[in-house]
């Protein structure tokens, strides 16, 4: 039993806005207040009680974000030790964090659990393996589909039931929790040099499928297997001048399916060419506040080093030709492909500047926050433990304005974040890290505090020293464990690992078999992981 | 001055950046044998290794073969080192000021991303001197780097500015991806000398073998290489600048990347003598 007394509780799932009550725990449970003695209490007052935080979309683990470790030394030189103690074993912090250092790193900072969002079928028992070594976390992971051969046919052929059952048969054998699809047709396409800049034009490769083609079949098919998550949507064009229109386009094929957009930020822009881009994030916004079946992420951006990092391989390509920095690019047999390029992203560089507040703009203008979650797409927009300083920058208008002004006059002109008085509260700010993407992610026991829930809970002091919230926690609960006390990690456990097990008729292996035996280096028997691979898997329902 | 006799020659390297003096130079000589060295992951002190004399100064000599003991000088800003003896890897890697001089040879990454200051090797040294780290973006980018005897692989990689001068032969890939800066070399370099290179000036006295992206643009003496040369004469490093003497054959490149460096090879006139 742990009693955590005084604290002001933010529990918005539950209605519960900034009350002092007390919270108890056990079994790694929230429970009803029994009185019961014993135990350890933990006094809160002037502490402000969080669950703990969920990353609905970030990259901490596999093969991509393990060859960006590699290709960037100088970034793991700057990066900060995690010393090897009785409690913590060593790792570096940096920008893209080795396993252990992202555990303690994400804990830390009061995030107890992440969304791996980018994992090819192909390297899903690599990612298994990195996950298991990312201490205290919760995770799940969703697997790369819009590029899969085997899909893309069966989806030109309109065989869409077949193609349902190939799905779920991935999704099992990959162990994931759900399906991601980025820059639909454009990594197939890239294998040919090519890639999917037109919705309704055809895929390099193919006679007739085109991008719109594969966003409706996934949408349809993600909700047909009844997923708890709804197809994760990294759409076309990412990155490039003019693409709201892109954006907005996918939207429309969407035809009322469910779906969340990925690091929206990315996919906002107007103006015809560099020199021109604009924030569009204004009118991304109106149309997804029209549209309750779909949920984003801000994919925000800050200014600093970091590493990109995305199965889009021909965007790569373009950063490296644009930024003349070195160059990673993977291929992976029929399923997709991976792109790394460092980047810094600079203030005074008119592109950047406006990246930086279309991000805040579309966390801003989007109305409800149970549909729109903080997120920097984890390295690509900034590192998971820069989120205290956007935290700020929606909370405080006045510190927003300043930072506006600090910007290039002529890229003022290209947003429209200086004109938003809007200023997030405390509640919200639990709804944008927390609640809102449990939800999202359907993960019941996830994002709130109410009794049955997973002991995940995050205590912040309510005025810290150093004027900056969700710094510093200075309690972190993870299932029931104090992970966090005194500013140091403890306690360290292993988290779980959330799975789906959507429904499919077994006779698709007599498809799949030969299909395999002709197209891959792996043999079809060595390709699902095994359940038992898993640590501590946790299968969810489907429907 | 203080002086650091080796007396026990450690089995591994020992890493040992706190040899600087800008850390000695505020301790006494009790603070200095407590300090912490790493000897392999073990934690040792600095008196296991060395016995530790004379009075509190940022002038440091270090007496013996520490040919094993790496990062000497580390991000030094100041003061001056003198090593009796051969050195170990990493000397005055980061340095931003002050003076090293080595009696013996130095091994690879000698100065290595340093921004300031002056090194002197009498010996040789070994690969990646003035370089950068690996996956760093540049390399050197200020001080002075002198060799008397041979460089090895990589000499001043992607070093952006600053000297390096290499009495003897340079081994091959000197300047790689070299973004500016000098380096001069007497007698010449083995192969792929200036790879990659964007910017910057090569200067070998003795002819190299070229690559083919490099193309020979003219025959002339520069107006720096007076200026290079009497700064290069105070350090004891003599380079021909003379028209009497001969002149520089200089070829642009490196055509793939594509670059704008130049490499100058100096033809001595058939009346001269003194092609050094």
């Amino acid at each position: 039993m742990l009693r955590i007394t005084g604290g002001k509780v933010y529990d918005p799932a539950n209605g519960i806005d900034g009350v002092v009550k007390d919270i108890c725990v056990s079994d790694g449970r929230v429970v009803t207040d029994t009185h019961a003695e014993g135990g350890r209490t933990i006094d809160a007052r002037g502490l402000i009680v969080f669950p703990g935080g969920v990353d609905a979309h970030t990259h901490v683990a596999g093969a991509a974000l393990n060859f960006a470790r590699g290709l960037t030394p100088e970034n793991m030189r700057r990066g900060h030790p995690f010393v090897h103690s009785r409690e913590l074993r060593a790792g570096l912090g940096g920008v893209t964090p080795t396993t252990f250092a992202t555990g303690y790193m994400y804990a830390g900072m009061g995030w107890t659990t992440v969304n791996e969002a980018a994992v090819p079928i192909l390297s899903a028992r690599h990612t298994h393996e990195e996950l298991h070594d990312t201490p205290i976390l919760d995770k799940s992971c969703l697997v790369l589909m819009a590029n899969n051969e085997i899909v893309l046919d069966l989806l030109e052929a309109g065989e869409i039931e077949r193609a349902t059952h190939v799905v779920a048969w991935l999704i099992w054998a990959a162990k994931a929790y759900g399906v991601k699809a980025v820059n639909p047709g454009g990594v197939a396409a890239w294998k040919w040099g090519k890639d999917a800049k037109i919705l309704s034009a055809p895929i390099e490769g193919y006679k007739t499928l085109t991008p719109a083609t594969i966003i409706a079949g996934l949408a349809k098919i993600v909700d047909e297997l009844r997923l708890p998550h709804p197809v994760h949507l990294h759409c076309n064009n990412l990155g490039i001048p003019g693409n709201v229109s892109t954006t907005l386009e996918t939207l429309r094929i969407l035809d009322g399916h469910r779906a969340h957009l990925a690091h929206l930020q990315f996919h906002a822009y107007g103006g015809d060419d560099w020199g021109s881009l604009r924030s569009e994030a204004a009118a991304l916004a109106e149309y997804f506040n029209a549209h309750p079946n779909l949920t984003t992420d801000a994919g925000a951006m800050l200014f600093g080093e970091t590493v990109t990092i995305t199965a889009d391989g021909p965007l790569e390509y373009m950063l490296h030709q644009l930024s003349g920095r070195k160059w990673g690019n993977v291929d992976v047999e029929n399923e997709t492909g991976c792109g790394i390029v460092p980047h810094a992203y600079k203030p005074n560089k008119l592109v950047n500047a406006v990246q930086w507040a279309v991000g805040l703009e579309l966390l801003l203008l989007i109305n409800d926050p149970w549909r729109v979650f903080l997120t920097t797409d984890h390295p690509n927009g900034a590192c998971f433990w820069r989120y205290p300083e956007i935290i700020r920058l929606l909370m405080d208008v006045e510190f927003r304005k300043e930072q506006i002004k600090l910007l290039p006059e002529k890229a003022q002109k290209r947003i429209v974040l200086a004109d938003v008085d809007r200023q997030y509260t405390l509640s919200e700010i639990a709804i944008i890290s927390s609640a809102g993407p449990a939800r999202a992610l359907g993960l019941s026991q996830k994002g709130h505090l109410g009794v049955g829930a997973d002991a995940d809970i995050a205590l912040y002091e309510e005025r810290p020293e150093s004027g900056i919230l969700f710094e510093f926690p200075r309690y972190v609960i993870k299932g029931g464990d104090v992970v966090v006390e005194d500013g140091a990690v403890r306690n360290v456990r292993n988290g779980r690992q959330f799975v789906v097990r959507p429904a499919f008729d077994h006779q698709i292996e007599d498809y799949l078999r030969p299909l395999f035996q002709k197209v891959y280096t792996m043999s079809f028997d060595n390709y699902p992981v095994e359940v038992e691979r898993l640590h501590q898997p946790d299968i969810k329902p489907c429907g | 001055m203080v002086t650091l006799t080796l007396k026990d020659q450690p089995n591994v390297p020992l890493e040992a950046e706190m040899l600087s003096p800008d850390v000695l130079v505020a301790l006494s000589n009790d603070e200095i044998r407590a300090l912490p060295v790493l000897l392999g992951k073990r934690r040792r002190r600095v008196d296991d290794f060395f016995s530790v004399e004379g009075a509190q100064s940022d002038d440091l000599e270090i007496r013996g073969d520490v040919a094993k003991v790496k990062w000497i000088g580390r991000g030094m800003t100041r003061g001056r080192i003198t090593i009796a003896g051969n050195a170990g890897m990493h000397l005055g890697a980061h340095m931003t000021g002050g003076a090293i001089d080595v009696s013996g040879n130095a091994s690879d990454w000698l100065g290595a991303e340093m921004s300031g200051g002056t090194i002197r090797v009498r010996g040789n040294a070994g690969g990646q001197v003035g370089a950068a780290y690996r996956g760093s973006q540049t390399g050197m980018t200020d001080g002075t780097i002198l060799i008397d005897g041979t460089a090895g692989l990589e000499v001043g990689m992607r070093m952006k500015r600053g000297i390096i001068a290499v009495g003897g032969k340079v081994r091959d890939f000197a300047g790689l991806q070299m973004k500016g800066g000098t380096i001069v070399m007497r007698e010449g370099a083995e192969l792929r000398t200036g790879a990659w290179m964007m910017r910057g000036t090569i200067i070998s006295l003795t002819p190299i073998p070229l690559l083919p992206t490099f193309s020979y643009a003219s025959m002339y003496n520069p107006t720096f290489m007076r200026l290079y040369a009497r700064h290069l004469a105070t350090l004891g490093f003599a380079i021909p600048y003379e028209d009497r003497d001969g002149a520089y054959q200089r070829y642009a490149g490196d055509a793939c990347v594509p670059g704008k460096g130049e490499i100058l090879v100096w033809k001595p006139s058939a009346s001269s003598d003194s092609s050094r």
